[in-house]
């Protein structure tokens, strides 16, 4: 197991030197100077030359590779060129909201996919199945931002249940903050939710199949100590794994819908940065998201072992 | 002599086509039916659109704007009095022309690299470590990026959308390879001398085509997805052009007075997407009859 964790976090390393040198890649093609578009148009030729020296722009891009990779590793990410603060700050004072939206949005489509997912396998075929794996089918074909849209005009604007968009500040206690966040939350939760349906239903039939369940049945337990003790405990590896892919789908989700919904957390700042070329920020933003999620992969492998006991490494 | 197997032919019935097969598989299914004929539908909507179009997509009529759905404007009007279905019409030309080439884009470099990493091995480990680094953005984060590193023109939303679903493919195809390349038939071809190039085209390539093909339409219905994403925040198709995505960005701010203007383009993503997705799922149980029991 030791030895497990410590290839996998290996491997991990490796992914995420590869990903910041795809940030890297990625920051150094876009088109326009960054000296110049921090200093604005009055700026002469020379103090633009004189902050790209500073900025270590100047600097042939092997060495300016090397000088990303050490601070990368050093957690530097340097400073914003719009917002006058450390990348890193800029972060930290969003990564709570989205952080609070993508945990609501994933409650949100776990609470919704695996009970649905569970019931359409045991029911198989009823007309519970059918509604609910054309419902799921639905909601994965509709953009989130389109959802969030309608929702505003529904339940915010017409029925006046909800915020319409924007955000409570933490001080106003913890049940007018969140308020603000139930929209966005069921607008990146329900196209997410379409996935974690499909598959709980798929390994529920897999395991209904299975001979020990018969045999629980022909003891006599009742359906639903069979259903969820002997089923669905065994289905809930390939659960795990579904609810780790659709982390990345939350997290895009996530960052449509803030701007939807004029939140301020990392999805708008990303956006704004990428359409203002603050290319500070889009590279940290880049980092710090890829390597959540290669984390959040990371711990999910690690729990099979605590759910299966089976799973041996 | 002729005669005789002329004879012959006439009677014996050709061999169905592998394709012929599968059509006949897939339309037997009647949701797969109906949603080959909803995309059917949409793609000559798109490719008629200067001919059905009721007006041009530009033509704006401030007088009659965010006009409610009439008999003059089957959908209605938007703020600058431009008729929405024929937007419609030009949308799905743009957003079903950009997610072709995606597919087209993905699907060959992909096929090329999953090809490689499974078979040939030496690469393997590079290759799928630079796919796990590319699909661990969220697609539509690794999107907007390339948009802001490559530029605003539709061939961009393709580079960028196809950069995004390559390691995808990648990840397909060397699964399949892998499998493949234990089987005798390879084991065969390489021992009758065959060069790797040629035991890949050869060999390996046309076992890939049924799970590419699958692959292909789940990565159209994506593209369909993630595109309008691009454009609804700005950093997609340029706004002149209507795409469905920046039809509803666009709408937004007169959802109240003007609820069509969202609900038209969404409704065509919706129905798109949704039949892309039931023709993948269709695909892959025609072509795979291990899984046809789960269904």
């Amino acid at each position: 197991m030791t030895q497990y964790v410590l290839r996998r976090f290996g491997g991990m390393i490796a992914v995420m030197f590869i990903v910041a040198t795809i940030v890297f890649l990625i920051a150094h093609v876009i088109p326009g100077d960054p000296a110049a578009v921090m200093l604005g148009s009055n700026a002469t030729a020379d103090d633009v030359d004189a902050l790209r020296h500073r900025l270590g722009l100047d600097a042939p891009l092997p060495l300016q590779y090397l000088d990303f990779m050490r601070s990368v590793v050093q957690l530097k990410l340097g400073e914003s060129i719009f917002l006058n603060r450390t990348v890193t700050q800029a972060l930290a004072e969003r990564a709570m909201l989205t952080t609070q939206l993508t945990v609501m949005a994933a409650g949100i489509a776990i609470f919704l996919g695996v009970p649905i997912g569970v019931i359409s396998a045991v029911k198989r075929g009823s007309a519970v199945d059918q509604v609910a794996t054309a419902a799921s089918m639905t909601a994965a074909s509709l953009p989130s931002f389109w959802i969030g849209l309608t929702l505003i005009e529904y339940l915010a604007v017409h029925w006046r249940l909800l915020p319409v968009a924007g955000y409570g500040p933490p001080e106003a206690g913890l049940f007018d903050h969140l308020r603000y966040l139930v929209l966005p939350a069921i607008a990146v939760g329900i196209p997410n939710s379409a996935l974690i349906i499909r598959f709980t239903r798929t390994s529920m039939l897999d395991v209904l199949h299975e001979d020990y369940v018969r045999t629980a049945r022909a003891k006599g337990l009742a359906p639903g100590t069979v259903i969820i003790k002997h089923a669905f405990r065994n289905a809930r590896t390939s659960v795990l794994t579904v609810i780790g892919l659709t982390v990345a789908g939350l997290m895009g989700g996530a960052i449509v819908t803030e701007t939807v919904f004029a939140l301020p957390g990392v999805g708008n700042l990303v956006v704004s940065a990428v359409l203002r070329r603050d290319y500070p920020v889009i590279q940290g933003a880049l980092l710090v998201i890829s390597g959540l999620y290669v984390l959040i992969n990371l711990g999910v492998d690690l729990l099979y072992a605590v759910l299966d006991p089976r799973v041996r490494y | 002599m002729s005669e005789a197997i002329a004879a012959v032919s006439a009677i014996e019935p050709r061999a169905a086509s592998p394709g012929w097969l599968l059509l006949q598989r897939l339309v037997r299914r009647r949701l797969v039916l109906l949603s080959i004929i909803v995309l059917l539908v949409v793609a000559f909507c798109a490719i008629a659109a200067p001919w059905l179009a009721p007006y041009s997509p530009m033509r704006m009529d401030v007088v009659h704007r965010l006009g409610a759905p009439s008999s003059a404007h089957w959908l209605g009007t938007d703020d600058f009095g431009r008729d929405v279905l024929s937007r419609c019409m030009y949308g799905a030309r743009l957003s079903l022309a950009v997610a072709a080439m995606v597919v087209v884009v993905s699907i060959s470099c992909g096929t090329v690299l999953g090809l490689i990493s499974g078979y040939v091995r030496r690469l393997d480990g590079l290759l799928m470590r630079v796919t796990d680094a590319l699909m661990a953005f969220p697609d539509i984060l690794l999107a907007i990026a390339l948009m802001a590193a490559l530029g605003a023109s539709m061939y961009d939303v393709v580079i960028a959308l196809g950069t995004v679903y390559t390691p995808r493919v990648a990840r397909v195809a060397r699964g399949a390879t892998l499998v493949l390349r234990e089987l005798q038939f390879v084991e065969a071809a390489e021992a009758l001398g065959a060069s790797d190039r040629r035991v890949m085209a050869r060999h390996l390539l046309p076992n890939l085509i049924s799970p590419l093909l699958v692959q292909g339409t789940f990565i159209f219905a994506f593209s369909i997805l993630t595109e309008a994403g691009l454009s609804f925040l700005g950093a997609g198709v340029p706004p002149t052009n209507p795409t469905w995505g920046n039809m509803i960005a666009g709408a937004q701010q007169y959802m109240d007075q003007a609820p069509w203007l969202i609900f038209a383009p969404g409704l065509c993503i919706a129905f798109t997407v949704l039949s892309l997705q039931m023709l993948g799922d269709g695909l892959r149980d025609a072509l795979d009859p291990r899984l046809r029991r789960l269904t």
